[in-house]
């Protein structure tokens, strides 16, 4: 939970841009429920930036495709959730990026009470930045002002240098950001990281040949 | 405006907990066949890994060199000195806004 905390800072100041920006485009209700459903900042940033340059379905789609990658996370998750049914489906809707990172414990396994514990403080923090941009305004300033913005990309690092266990993983990482790195300039936002997830099927190469 | 407001935050909205909720309602709670543990096991380092390039590099449709790569760089070297976490994301927002505060990078 101690790690949680200074990415709850972090994602909070970053919802408070969030709801100055949302509070034009949606409308204070609707960006409010948009932070509780959808509870993801880039592709609910992405949309209301779409929404002001006024194209209603170029915002659906960004937000649609940002948020595609929580197919593959959601399976990556899938057998460390708790059980029974509702409960599983319940702490799905609480992954987010920051959570299912911090509660990797690689090989595939996840720590199932901090994706609960980590999920929850994240959601709190961004539904209170989120209302505190709403309803303060502008108060804060760009969050990049303070360089949050090269947190979240510093925080994956720490967490993909503990996941390098063997030359495969080092591997599948390296071809993975290569592929997101190259498709950048060619693809919309979001398509980047699920094209990147194909490299995950080298783990299909037999465990005694690798 | 407000009409389009609820259609656009119900459809991402219904998407978003639909992508969420697809892998844990067919595959929890159920034992995998082996093959699938070796694929899950690399979904976590590719995605970290094209996480991170998109956070430093990407703007729109573009890639660029900016602030966020000097903090991501400063993340590198106290990770490779074993810093503790919050050592690391404070390091890297302390960087990058250096960096944008000097006007070295956007």
């Amino acid at each position: 939970m101690r790690a949680a905390a200074p990415l709850a800072v972090a994602v909070g100041l970053f919802g408070v841009p969030y709801g100055v920006l949302a509070r034009d485009e949606l409308g204070i209700v609707p960006a409010l429920v948009f932070s509780a459903t959808t509870f993801a900042g880039s592709a609910q940033m992405a949309v209301v930036s779409l929404l002001g340059s006024g194209g209603v379905t170029a915002a659906i789609v960004a937000g649609l495709l940002l948020n595609a990658r929580y197919l593959p996370i959601g399976i990556s998750v899938a057998p460390s959730l708790p059980r029974p049914l509702w409960r599983r489906v319940l702490t799905a809707q609480l992954v987010v990026d920051e959570s299912w990172a911090i509660a990797n414990r690689g090989g595939g396994r996840f720590d199932g009470r901090m994706l609960l514990g980590a999920g929850l403080v994240l959601y709190a923090a961004w539904m209170l930045g989120s209302a505190a941009g709403l309803v303060g305004g502008s108060l804060l300033g760009d969050p990049k002002r303070l360089g949050l913005d090269a947190a979240f990309p510093a925080l994956f690092l720490a967490l993909l240098a503990g996941q390098i266990r063997d030359r495969l993983s080092l591997v599948a990482a390296l071809l993975g950001g290569a592929i997101a790195l190259a498709l950048v300039p060619f693809v919309p936002a979001g398509v980047p990281i699920i094209a990147a997830s194909v490299v995950c099927l080298l783990g299909l190469r037999p465990v005694s040949r690798a | 405006m407000s009409h389009d407001a609820w259609l656009v935050v119900a459809i991402c909205g219904i998407g978003t907990v639909a992508l969420k909720t697809t892998g844990p309602l067919l595959l929890g709670g159920r034992d995998l066949p082996g093959w699938v543990g070796g694929v899950l096991a690399l979904l976590a380092p590719t995605l970290l890994a094209a996480l991170i390039v998109t956070q430093a590099f990407a703007g729109d449709r573009v890639l660029v060199l900016d602030a966020r790569a000097a903090g991501l760089a400063a993340a590198a070297i106290a990770l490779a000195l074993r810093a503790p976490l919050l050592v690391v994301l404070v390091l890297a927002a302390a960087v990058a806004a250096g960096a944008r505060a000097l006007g070295w990078l956007a």
